[in-house]
């Protein structure tokens, strides 16, 4: 009698815990695993949106894989904005966050103007760069032309048009300075009064107290970064268009990646295969391979840095 | 695994491939809906087009204001700018708020509307009507609006795409008339050129495939080439008419100062659709372009005096000077419309009503759609136009053929003129056969 009293006590407490857990497990299952597991089932299916769809095995998969002519240098590109763009934004958003926390008058102001940039709309935002660095009005190129040092073509370039990406990403850091901001002023003051006392140098209280205080939440500037940068979409998509002269309208067709392909990021070619071109099974392919790498690249970062544990909490 | 865990694992896995499978079945098979509707009852039907101009949308509201005048039963509601994309996704979507009756500003998409089953089928309807679309409709424009023996499109005004020269810059280059073959045009552009520095004063043509109506497309049509085969097999590395237009145009974008540079003087010009047109502010003395272009650069006031003539033909073909490109706005009726027959009188009053299809060219500057109208008295236009009517009844004229993945074999086509035009693309035989290839491989994959 007992052990049955025990097991209705196992049972409740397990359907209790279900019961809080629910709304949670509802949310996963209705935004995340049935979308992922229709994804991975279209993949394998040729479907236009109208007729139903058709088994098609692997056809999907190598269409993708070898003969659409956009898939590697979008790959391609988002790779490199991944190691650089995510690189950079998070070195410039910690430097400025550190600028912004020892400078004693004039914070608020300061905090203020490299806060707003982030607000502006992406869209506005982009338009507004490729008029700045348009390479023959822009003023950028004009003034970098009049101190005779070669201008760019930014985003009318295939060279310089990552990087002018870049520019812009490092333009809107203001997220990363805020939650750098708060995290450096959660390290104890103490900890660099006793280093001062047994005469750390600048970079050795940076290296040694700083860092470590504040690695789980550079760690997550860089997680979600990552993550960010693998769903780039509407900065490459409007920087393309607008240099390219050649705004999509009704009757005009895709232009990939303006110049040479070299804003194409993954996310565009989802949209140009599903909503465009209506092949929603090679759209799927994409989409997880976007799904894929993101967690590679998460899983990695949290084996390689522990995670988001601080140096202080491991065991 | 126990057994009992197995079965519910199993159940699960079950349930899922069926909650699949479902919304798979669920998101299909929305058309067949049927035109089972009576067209005299009172309606309302949705109307999707893509004009956005202020002239072009006060036209089309004149347009329906004459149908519902004559169907005083049937109200028409009616939503502008939708781009090809949003009508595609609409057309799937279905539901109370999708459009009943679409139009698209380019035939490009004809093949997929038709092969994808999203517009009806309309020859029921013209038969029921006693309409002969082969005896209504010019012959390229009967031809653009149906595939595979498939007609989920009517045409609704045409365009014609010609050249035009500013008569002033002609002038003072001392040349008495627009050039007739790719030879002369070829000499009179680099004579109308001004470089200044690194840029120029005035260009004679911006023959960039980004110079907006510069596409691939609309120079090979004057070497009247053959897209397809008789198996539906891409022939752009086969057929002569290819190289010798993609040739034309890299000697163009060699002899008037090469690609960087005219890229970088590219970038400094206004937009197509502005009044800081290239053309309208004299930077650019010859412009490929359609026939709405007359009356855009003269409402932009420009100080010269503006020609306009067919585009030049290949040399050695001068007896078909007069042809041109030509395409067009398309019209068709939602598969998933529960309103059909209503919708078909809406679509036959704007495609085939000789009053209404000549009312509209006048009030938007396109090219009639009917053999009737483009013969109608009521039709005004200046003596200039007429170039562009003479074009669009040109036999020699041509088209883009429709395709079942829409104009895909078209963004492939033009990625390699881009390529080609930057140098990325040297030998321009193995470009043509990759090409080719592509095209071939993107059918398969949507067929």
């Amino acid at each position: 009698m007992a052990a049955v009293t025990y097991a209705a006590k196992r049972r409740r407490a397990a359907l209790r815990t279900l019961g809080f857990l629910s709304p949670w497990l509802i949310g996963f299952a209705v935004f995340f695993a049935y979308p992922l597991v229709s994804t991975l089932y279209f993949s394998f299916m040729h479907y236009d949106g109208f007729r139903p769809p058709v088994w098609s095995g692997g056809k999907n998969w190598a269409y993708v894989f070898t003969h659409y002519p956009l898939f590697w240098p979008a790959l391609r590109n988002t790779l490199w904005l991944v190691v650089v763009m995510v690189t950079l934004r998070v070195v410039f958003g910690l430097g400025i966050g550190l600028l912004i926390t020892k400078i004693k008058t004039g914070t608020g102001v300061f905090r203020t103007l490299f806060y707003l940039p982030y607000l502006a709309p992406p869209v506005a935002a982009t338009m507004a760069f490729a008029f700045l660095l348009n390479p023959g009005t822009g003023p950028v190129d004009s003034i970098l032309r009049r101190i005779g040092i070669p201008a760019p073509g930014w985003f009318g370039d295939p060279t310089w048009s990552k990087p002018a990406l870049t520019l812009l990403a490092l333009w809107g850091v203001g997220d990363l300075m805020v939650i750098f901001m708060a995290a450096l002023l959660d390290v104890p003051a103490e900890q660099y009064e006793a280093a001062e006392l047994d005469g750390a140098s600048a970079w050795q209280r940076f290296r040694y107290i700083t860092l470590p205080n504040i690695s789980p939440i550079v760690m997550f500037a860089v997680v979600t970064g990552v993550i960010q940068t693998m769903q780039y979409y509407t900065q490459p998509l409007i920087a393309g268009k607008v240099a390219s002269g050649v705004i999509q309208g009704a009757g005009t067709q895709f232009e990939p990646g303006y110049p040479d392909k070299s804003t194409l990021t993954l996310p565009q070619l989802v949209y140009n295969l599903g909503f465009q071109r209506f092949d929603y099974g090679s759209a799927c392919v994409v989409a997880l391979v976007l799904f894929a790498l993101s967690m590679a690249f998460t899983a990695l970062l949290m084996r390689r840095r522990g995670g988001l544990i601080q140096a202080g909490d491991r065991p | 695994m126990p057994p009992a865990t197995r079965r519910a694992g199993g159940k699960a896995v079950l349930a899922l491939t069926a909650s699949v499978v479902l919304l798979g079945a669920a998101c299909t098979g929305q058309s067949g809906a049927g035109a089972t509707d009576d067209p005299t009852k009172d309606t309302t039907i949705t109307f999707w087009h893509a004009w956005s101009a202020p002239n072009e949308v006060r036209a089309v509201e004149s347009l329906v204001a004459g149908f519902e005048k004559a169907h005083p039963n049937i109200q028409v509601r009616v939503v502008g700018d939708m781009t090809d994309d949003k009508i595609n996704q609409a057309l799937r979507a279905g539901g109370d708020r999708a459009p009943d009756v679409v139009s698209s500003f380019t035939t490009n998409n004809v093949g997929r509307f038709c092969s994808s089953g999203a517009l009806v089928d309309l020859d029921p309807f013209l038969k029921k009507d006693g309409i002969d679309a082969a005896t209504t409709f010019p012959r390229a424009m009967n031809e653009y609006t149906r595939f595979d023996g498939n007609r989920c499109t009517v045409p609704l005004l045409g365009d014609a795409y010609g050249l035009y020269y500013n008569k002033t810059a002609f002038e003072k280059a001392g040349i008495a008339r627009p050039p007739r073959t790719w030879s002369e045009f070829e000499t009179d552009a680099e004579k109308l050129t001004i470089p200044a520095g690194d840029s120029y004063e005035q260009l004679g043509f911006m023959p960039d495939y980004h110079g907006w109506e510069t596409t691939t497309e609309h120079y090979l049509a004057q070497f009247s080439p053959t897209y397809f085969d008789e198996k539906g097999k891409s022939r752009v590395a086969k057929d002569p008419a290819f190289r010798q237009g993609f040739a034309l145009q890299k000697r163009l974008v060699d002899e008037l100062g090469g690609f960087r540079k005219l890229e970088r003087f590219r970038s400094t010009l206004g937009d197509e659709w502005g009044p800081k047109h290239p053309f309208h502010t004299g930077q650019v003395a010859m412009q490929l372009d359609g026939e709405w272009r007359l009356g855009m650069a003269e409402a932009a006031e420009p100080d010269f005096e503006i020609g306009v003539a067919p585009l030049p033909v290949p040399d050695g073909q001068e007896d078909q000077y007069g042809k041109g490109y030509i395409t067009g706005t398309v019209t068709g009726i939602a598969a998933t419309s529960h309103k059909q027959n209503a919708a078909w009188e809406f679509v036959k009053y704007i495609t085939t009503d000789t009053d209404a299809v000549v009312g509209f060219a006048n009030d938007i500057h396109n090219v009639p759609s009917t053999l009737a109208a483009l013969k109608s008295p009521k039709l005004t236009y200046e003596p200039r136009f007429k170039t562009f009517l003479d074009i669009a009844a040109n036999p020699r004229s041509t088209t883009t053929p429709p395709s079942v993945n829409g104009g895909q074999y078209l963004v492939t086509v033009q990625q390699l003129g881009y390529d080609y035009e930057s140098g990325k693309v040297r030998d321009l035989d193995a470009g043509l056969r990759k090409a080719a290839a592509q095209i071939d491989t993107d059918i398969a994959q949507a067929d």
